[in-house]
């Protein structure tokens, strides 16, 4: 009956509103999963757990993010190899495409969606894209490769420099770019983030132990060090993949953070900035990243040991889970809610979905050696 | 289809090392996937430098082995000793030369 009634209001739907509705799609529980080695992308639909279709021609794709303007329509991907592409989901097209620079590695959009900023390591610095047209409107050159840029509110993007150690804040709301440099964070920045009230950019160090901590409502405060002497008691060992600072905020104030080089979580007051418990998993942690509306974070680890996933109580802890989703785990992306979690398991070429609170497998889909996995709810999350 | 052409060649190379042709399927898929998040897939540079045969045109074998092994101490390149034997690490060192 549905079907009939469906395909009845198809018909008159295409002969009276063809020319301007070709298809009344809403995007709100879309996505995108990247497909690293092909260059391609798949559109997917959360609440069908299916996939739509694919998006091809996008470059080189590894270690490739994206980020949604505010209609949930576009979303803007950044290559590797220096390519700036924006899909539009609807028509399952590439609406324009730029390679901006040799090599590159992740981007922002504006809190007002319309400015893109692209980090660059190929020649080093931040490049800045009118939203709609992709044409270049700031170029702000860097003495180093450009890592952890995100969007702060006010059209500002902050980011710092792997070389260098500098932090920078850039301010685009005005006829001309106000780029300021706030201070140092240390040795080798990898990755930074920016809390969800868009107070504290934190910075993680390679080069030395500890994350240093940036008052965005101040910027004029010093920073802060913290973590700089943790496991102080063992060898490091070697890193085989840079972890990410994806998640921050948990129950209780907590920061949940990667111990570089060890098979640790770190947990950290987020008042005081000093440590308050460590936690033993499975291997090197990649992505700590908060299950929305719970007190639970779970963690992707490093090669060898990426077939594994694990969920850690944030009160006790304590790990609760240890799942096994497939080979190569490289990304999960938590349903806005948090009810699902979508994991990427590259050398299976599946994404796998799981339902949080029974931890059992629900849904699969397939994917070309996939990585990152972006919902469209991202579109109006501060500094992602 | 080319890429292992190219492993086969390699393979059959007089001085190559002791490496069976499933681990070096193995190999290739580490040197793409892992060695790739710092090196790039396409190994043209990430946070490491690139890797393509132009870029070693004037690196020899065994001391890209060591480097593999060993690492590069006071950077981000770590030492792979604990993921692989020296037969691999030269196999790989081989493969990076012959690769474009
Ligand atoms: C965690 C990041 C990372 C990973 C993973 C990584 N490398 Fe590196 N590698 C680097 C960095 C950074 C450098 C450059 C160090 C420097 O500044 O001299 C480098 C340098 C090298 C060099 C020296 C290049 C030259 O021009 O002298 C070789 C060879 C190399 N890597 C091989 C590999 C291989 C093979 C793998 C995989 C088995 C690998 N690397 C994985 C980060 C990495």
């Amino acid at each position: 009956m549905r079907a009939l009634a469906a395909l009845a209001f198809a018909l008159l739907t295409s002969t009276a509103l063809a020319a301007d509705l070709p298809q009344a799609v809403a995007t709100g529980d879309l996505g995108l999963v990247i497909e690293r080695a092909s260059g391609s992308l798949v559109l997917i639909d959360r609440s069908d757990r299916a996939a739509l279709g694919r998006i091809e021609g996008l470059g080189d794709l590894s270690h490739a993010s994206l980020t949604y303007a505010p209609d949930e329509r576009f979303a803007f991907v950044f290559g590797r190899d220096g390519g700036l592409t924006k899909v539009d989901l609807l028509t399952r097209t590439i609406a324009a495409r730029t390679v901006q620079a040799g090599n590159s590695i992740g981007g922002a959009i504006s809190d007002d969606g319309k400015l893109v900023a692209v980090s660059n390591y190929e020649p080093g610095g931040v490049k800045v894209f009118d939203a709609e047209t992709l044409a270049l409107v700031a170029d702000i050159p860097a003495k180093g490769k450009t890592v952890g840029l995100v969007d702060v509110p006010g059209r500002r993007f902050a980011w710092t420099v792997w070389d260098t150690g500098e932090v920078f804040l850039g301010d685009f709301s005005g006829a001309e770019p106000a780029v300021e440099m706030i201070g140092n964070a240390g040795k080798n920045p990898f990755d930074a983030v920016l809390t969800d009230d868009a107070h504290t950019f934190l910075v993680g160090l390679f080069g030395e132990k500890g994350v240093t901590a940036f008052d965005l409502w101040n910027p004029a405060a010093p920073p802060q060090k913290f973590l700089t002497d943790y496991g102080k008691t063992g060898e490091d060992m070697p890193v085989y993949k840079m972890p990410h600072l994806q998640s921050w905020a948990f129950t209780e104030g907590q920061y949940a953070l990667p111990a570089v080089g060890r098979h640790e979580i770190l947990w950290v007051d987020r008042e005081s900035q000093t440590q308050t418990a460590a936690t033993p998993v499975h291997g090197q942690p990649v992505f700590i990243i908060a299950q929305p509306a719970s007190p639970y974070v779970w963690v992707n680890f490093a090669t060898p040991l990426n077939d594994v996933v694990q969920v850690v109580d944030s009160r006790s802890h304590e790990v609760v889970a240890t799942l096994t989703p497939g080979k190569a785990v490289l990304h999960m992306e938590f349903a806005p809610r948090g009810a699902e979690v979508w994991i990427s398991a590259r050398d299976d070429n599946a994404v796998l979905i799981y339902d949080t609170r029974t931890r059992e497998k629900v849904g699969e889909v397939q994917a070309e050696a996939p990585s990152g996995i972006f919902f469209t709810a991202r579109a109006h999350q501060t500094g992602l | 289809m080319l890429e292992e052409c190219a492993v086969l060649v390699l393979f059959a190379f007089p001085a190559m090392a002791d490496v069976s042709a499933d681990r070096a399927r193995a190999l290739e898929h580490m040197v793409t996937q892992d060695c790739g998040s710092c090196h790039g897939l396409t190994l043209k540079g990430g946070l490491g430098r690139p890797l393509t045969r132009e870029a070693l045109a004037n690196a020899d074998p065994e001391g890209l082995t060591l480097i593999i092994l060993d690492g590069i101490p006071g950077t981000a390149m770590p030492p792979w000793r604990p993921l692989l034997t020296e037969d691999e690490a030269l196999w790989i060192a081989n493969y990076l030369k012959g690769k474009d």
